[in-house]
């Protein structure tokens, strides 16, 4: 199974084996990653999945959808790398997949 | 007992004994926020449902159209809660609440004592005392069970009636439609959603429903169900006729589980009453989700809501309660639908409203609607319209006046009307 790491805004990382198919947002909360809150449980309603993706995995996580996109403008502290989780889905492609956490999600 | 936390005592008490009643999505998260939040005492979850907590919101969109599957329904894997030390308790029901004891009854004759109680048990929906309710194929659409029966009946060429225009039967409206199957939506009402959305919303999704083939029958009465073999056959309206069709979803509404609550004392008002920590009116026990009658201090009143959000809010603050953690940030509500190709968002509610402005053409399928009190925007609902979504949210919890001519003005961004 692809490794996917999550790290907290604090530093901390978390390693979760993620399946493929699955969102990187399930991934991180079927073993309870805190800091990826993920109200909506996928229906890119709510904006409380955003990560940070590493630059080098930038390319592989693909691009985001007009509807994503405009869900993320209006988030907090958003940056170049900005995606929400729940619209990434694991690929073998993303074994190793760095992405940060924000500060907050609400 | 030297071990049991004083309720307002102050110091939390990580070995506290939290009992929680009920496994649906506030329960459950509460339950796995709790350990998050390192609480180190007993956790019992007590559900009467066979299976581990799961989001209901598909039930009615992506799952019932066989676009996700059970696993990905359910909140945790069902090790998730051996691992974590989460006593999950299924198909047992508790019957039972001993405040002076501080001890809960199950319906398997067991008993679960507590230093803290959670009532989570939700809302039922709400069942039409008309003939023929008993029918096989009547059905309301609140379980995972409920939606298994009817992803089971509904499909190409099968007849479909749903009673009740609001957004349970619109989403399944539009769920059997992906299914092949003939809708026909039964509403008592003049308008679709006409107790949660205004005009323009109920004549947008008639003609977008309509476009894709659903039936429509407005201000009907439903006199009762016809059927066959114990089977329904047909539903009976009061000006005589008979709308013929293989399953009937009832989505009229639903009703708290509060009778739990009512018999052990506690204050209950069409809901069970909390505080902004939600607590009830014994210190020892919380309530929370669909049954907790709550206060929202944007639009200074009580209320009782039926929304993933709510409850997921609820339980973050049970949870912070508990564990002795600040008090988390007030949220503005909000919820979703999704028909069709159509995302509605929608954030707050349309409390002492006095004006509404419209957002955007209808007909494009891009639009909002924002209801205002004066210059302050008490809720949006945007269809296809995240920015308007998300600065409608936004602005609603800030409590920041807007220039409505700015707001009617698609050309002019959100963000603008938002500075």
């Amino acid at each position: 199974m692809p490794k996917i790491t999550f790290i907290e805004f604090d530093g901390t990382p978390h390693e979760v084996d993620a399946k493929v198919g699955v969102s990187v947002m399930e991934a991180a909360v079927r073993v309870d990653t805190p800091g990826i809150d993920a109200d909506c449980g996928g229906a890119c309603a709510c904006a409380t999945c955003h990560v940070y993706v590493e630059p080098e995995w930038v390319e592989k996580t693909g691009v985001r959808s007009p509807m994503e996109r405009s869900m993320l403008d209006f988030a907090e502290n958003v940056e170049e790398n900005s995606r929400l989780s729940c619209q990434i889905k694991v690929t073998d492609e993303l074994d190793g997949l760095v992405v940060r956490m924000p500060e907050s999600q609400h | 007992m030297s071990d049991s936390p004083q309720p307002n005592a102050g110091q939390p008490n990580p070995n506290a004994r939290v009992v929680i009643i009920g496994a649906g999505h506030a329960g459950g998260t509460l339950a796995s926020l709790l350990r998050q939040y390192k609480h180190e005492g007993p956790i019992t979850l007590i559900g009467d449902e066979p299976i581990p907590p799961y989001q209901r919101p598909p039930l009615s969109k992506a799952w019932l159209k066989g676009e996700a599957d059970a696993e990905s329904l359910a909140l945790k894997p069902l090790e998730y809660y051996a691992e974590h030390n989460i006593d999950f308790r299924p198909s047992v029901r508790a019957t039972d609440i001993q405040r002076s004891a501080k001890v809960v009854t199950l319906s398997d004759g067991s008993s679960v004592p507590y230093d803290y109680l959670v009532i989570a048990t939700g809302a039922r929906a709400v069942a039409l005392p008309i003939e023929g309710a008993g029918l096989a194929g009547v059905m309301a659409l609140r379980t995972a069970a409920d939606a298994e029966t009817l992803k089971a009946t509904i499909g190409p060429g099968k007849r479909l009636a749903v009673v009740g225009g609001g957004y349970i039967g619109l989403e399944v409206a539009a769920s059997g439609r992906a299914l092949g199957a003939e809708v026909v939506v039964l509403e008592r009402e003049t308008r679709l959603l006409a107790r949660v959305a205004t005009e323009v919303l109920s004549t947008f999704f008639k003609s977008y429903h309509e476009q894709h083939g659903v039936v429509f029958e407005l201000g009907c009465s439903v006199e009762g169900f016809v059927g066959e073999a114990g089977h329904v056959t047909g539903v009976k309206l009061a000006d005589g006729r008979t709308i013929p069709c293989d399953a009937v979803v009832v989505g009229v509404g639903a009703t708290p589980n509060d009778e739990l609550a009512a018999a052990c004392g506690l204050n209950v008002v069409r809901g069970i009453t909390v505080d902004l920590e939600a607590r009830t009116s014994d210190p020892a026990i919380f309530a929370i989700g669909d049954v907790a009658h709550r206060p929202m201090p944007i639009y200074d009143r009580m209320f009782r809501m039926e929304s993933v959000p709510n409850a997921l809010e609820q339980a973050k603050q049970a949870a912070c309660a508990i564990t002795g953690r600040p008090a988390p940030k007030g949220e503005v509500p909000w919820q979703w639908s999704d028909q069709y190709d159509l995302k509605l968002q929608i954030a707050g509610y349309a409390f002492d409203v006095d004006e509404i402005v419209v957002r955007g053409d209808p007909q494009s399928g891009h639009f909002a609607v924002f209801h205002l009190k004066g210059d302050l925007i008490q809720s949006v609902e945007a269809i296809n319209a995240p920015p308007e979504f998300m600065a409608g949210r936004q602005l609603i919890g800030s409590r920041t006046p807007i220039s409505k001519v700015k707001l009617a003005d698609p050309s002019i961004s959100m963000k603008e009307v938002a500075a």
